[in-house]
């Protein structure tokens, strides 16, 4: 096993950090904290201003107003080159005239370390996130996902106080991001650096982060549990950013909220009595064939061990409900079924 | 079938090598009318006399004074047209890629102007601009560096410009800047070691612009090697054509050296 030094971690902390480009507001009083060797996603749309605190918190953009500590110092006016934070970009930042060895030294030359020292430690960096074998190689001789782990591999070799992760993965393929991803996680499990990962990908948050944030229009959304995040969103826009959700037409009374004739508990308190949008997740919904129900299948799609299945309402309204794969065989397009709903708490929001 | 298609791979190297061969023809063939010229002597016979005096220094700075002058002058020129050149131009490119985007177009038309206005008319821009400078630092020919580096600008803005193109220059300063680099660092350790190539090209193009710059030095009365050739031409033809042979065949030569440049630092690493 290799020998790094596991750095403790520091705290991080955004108090009421707003940023405007132009006519955009695209930080709008942001309050994060992350704890010591905490890794925390922040989850949203393009343009919710995520990588806007990303490049606040390194240095690469000032903050219009608002604290930024690391560790419990405030860090305005430290400039990127003293902040001590290792970062890997979305699109590949690999030096091209350097091997990977050299480019993982690049931090450490800086620091003036002896050249024996400096490249110990690269070759054991590189161990870590497991292409040891090509230290000798030129960036354009390694494949998009190699070059992600070199450039993780540089970042980690400074032992920066906090790594930042700016979308590290979307130029990659299907699976060399899944595997990336579980990596990543070990990776900064076992050396234990404080992390804030930025993604638009709601399954790559979910899977990797202590804690998801979900962020809109600059500001935050809601910050829980990945779980919590999915079972108890806090707001609509949650509810149907992360993961998928049916917008049902329901009635929202003094006891929760009546959807195709179930109630439902409600999960948010802030609106009216009245005709609402229920946000239910499609394994809350069941199907059952009954040749006598006034539903019908219209589309299935097999996703391995479940399949999603959509059906029409009488009314036209589609609703999409995960079943297991293995009830496909009784639900083919056409199919009369009757809907029900499970008893799961879901969001709701005044009609559109 | 194996057949065919070596026979034709053959009919096309035959035809590569016609191409080469008659271009070259075409392209050498003045050049060896120069040297032929050159080394006419009296009567119709061979005489490599011109060309003796010309690796001869001292003997030829006491015979064509005018030449050494030039020549001298010309040495200068390049090295500070160069330097001021890249000097200028490689920091204010990378800064505005960086820091500027919205200024580029304006940089770039700065840049390309002086390819638009004829050296005629320059001239007629920088000569009451060159009092000045004589006022300051004297009239001697080496000051024609400051307009040849305006001369060179559209051709090294190309250069290094194409050059920058092929690297994400923002994120690799940025990546730098995160592992604790300051400008200077990212400067030379990062951008330019990237663009070598392109610093390259934009020096050679501008050492060739200033080699073979006639019009300004002979228009603002300064002394350079193709104004000194021009002033021996009338004299005594056949120094004044070795020379221009020569320099263009240091101009050939530098530009095959410098098309190693580079290549070889990279082959001898990548062994693993």
């Amino acid at each position: 096993m290799t020998t790094t030094a596991v750095s403790t971690g520091v705290a991080v902390r955004l108090e009421e950090v707003s940023r405007r480009f132009g006519t955009v507001q695209a930080l709008d009083g942001l309050d994060l904290d992350l704890a010591p060797g905490e890794l925390v996603a922040l989850l949203g749309p393009s343009g919710c201003g995520k990588t806007t605190a990303l490049r606040i918190l390194a240095g690469l953009e000032d903050a219009d107003s608002g604290r930024i500590l690391v560790g419990g110092k405030d860090v305005a006016g430290v400039p990127v080159n003293r902040r001590d934070m290792g970062m890997v970009f979305q699109a590949y930042s690999l030096f091209p005239h350097l091997t990977a060895a050299e480019n993982v030294e690049f931090g450490l030359r800086l620091r003036r370390q002896s050249a024996a020292a400096r490249r110990r430690r690269a070759l054991e960096m590189l161990e870590l996130v497991g292409i040891g074998t090509h230290a000798a190689r030129f960036p354009q001789q390694l494949s998009g996902g190699q070059q992600q782990r070199v450039a993780l591999a540089r970042a980690l070799a400074i032992q920066p106080q906090v790594l930042l992760l700016d979308e590290p993965l979307s130029a990659l393929d299907a699976k060399v991001r899944l595997q990336l991803r579980d990596e990543i996680r070990r990776i900064q499990l076992e050396v234990g650096t404080t992390t804030l990962f930025v993604t638009h990908d709601q399954e790559e948050a979910l899977a990797l982060a202590d804690r998801v944030g979900v962020m809109q229009a600059g500001r935050l959304e809601q910050i829980g549990s990945p779980e919590d995040i999915y079972r108890n969103p806090a707001t609509p826009f949650v509810a149907s950013f992360v993961g998928l959700s049916n917008r049902l037409a329901g009635v929202l009374g003094a006891d929760g909220v009546s959807v195709l004739g179930t109630p439902l508990p409600v999960l948010n308190a802030s609106v009216a009595p009245g005709p609402v949008e229920a946000l239910v997740r499609p394994e809350s919904v069941d199907l059952t064939a009954d040749p006598l129900a006034d539903a019908r299948v219209v589309a299935v799609s097999f996703l391995g061990p479940l399949a999603r299945v959509t059906v029409s309402l009488p009314d036209e309204t589609l609703v999409v409900a995960q079943v297991s794969s293995a009830r496909l065989a009784d639900l083919p397009p056409g199919t009369a079924v009757r809907v029900t709903l499970l008893p799961i708490p879901v969001v709701v929001s005044s009609p559109r | 079938m194996a057949g065919l298609v070596r026979r034709r791979a053959r009919r096309q190297a035959v035809l590569r090598w016609v191409v080469v061969g008659v271009l070259s023809f075409v392209f050498l063939l003045p050049l060896f009318a120069l040297l032929e010229f050159t080394t006419r002597g009296p009567g119709d016979t061979l005489t490599w006399d011109t060309w003796r005096l010309l690796v001869d220094w001292p003997a030829l700075e006491e015979t064509y004074p005018v030449l050494w002058t030039g020549m001298k002058a010309s040495f200068w020129l390049v090295l500070l047209s160069v330097a001021l050149t890249l000097v200028l131009l490689v920091p204010t490119v990378v800064w505005v890629r960086l820091r500027l985007p919205r200024l580029r177009r304006l940089v770039e038309f700065l840049c390309l102007l002086p390819l638009t206005i004829p050296a005629i008319v320059l001239v007629v821009g920088l000569a009451p601009v060159y009092a000045w400078v004589v006022y300051f630092v004297g009239g001697s020919s080496v000051t024609l560096f400051l307009a040849y580096t305006i001369l060179a600008l559209p051709f090294a803005y190309r250069a290094i410009d194409t050059g920058l193109s092929a690297i994400d220059v923002r994120t690799l300063a940025e990546a730098a800047r995160s592992l604790g680099a300051g400008w200077l660092t990212v400067m030379w350790r990062v951008v330019l070691p990237n663009i070598r190539s392109a610093v390259l090209s934009a020096a050679f193009l501008t050492v060739a612009l200033v080699l073979g710059e006639f019009t300004i030095a002979s228009l603002l009365n300064r002394d350079n090697l193709q104004v000194a050739i021009n002033q021996l031409g009338k004299s005594s033809a056949t120094i004044s054509f070795a020379v221009s042979l020569a320099a263009l065949v240091l101009a050939f030569v530098l530009l095959y050296l410098l098309s190693f440049v580079g290549r070889r630092r990279r082959r001898e690493r990548s062994v693993p």
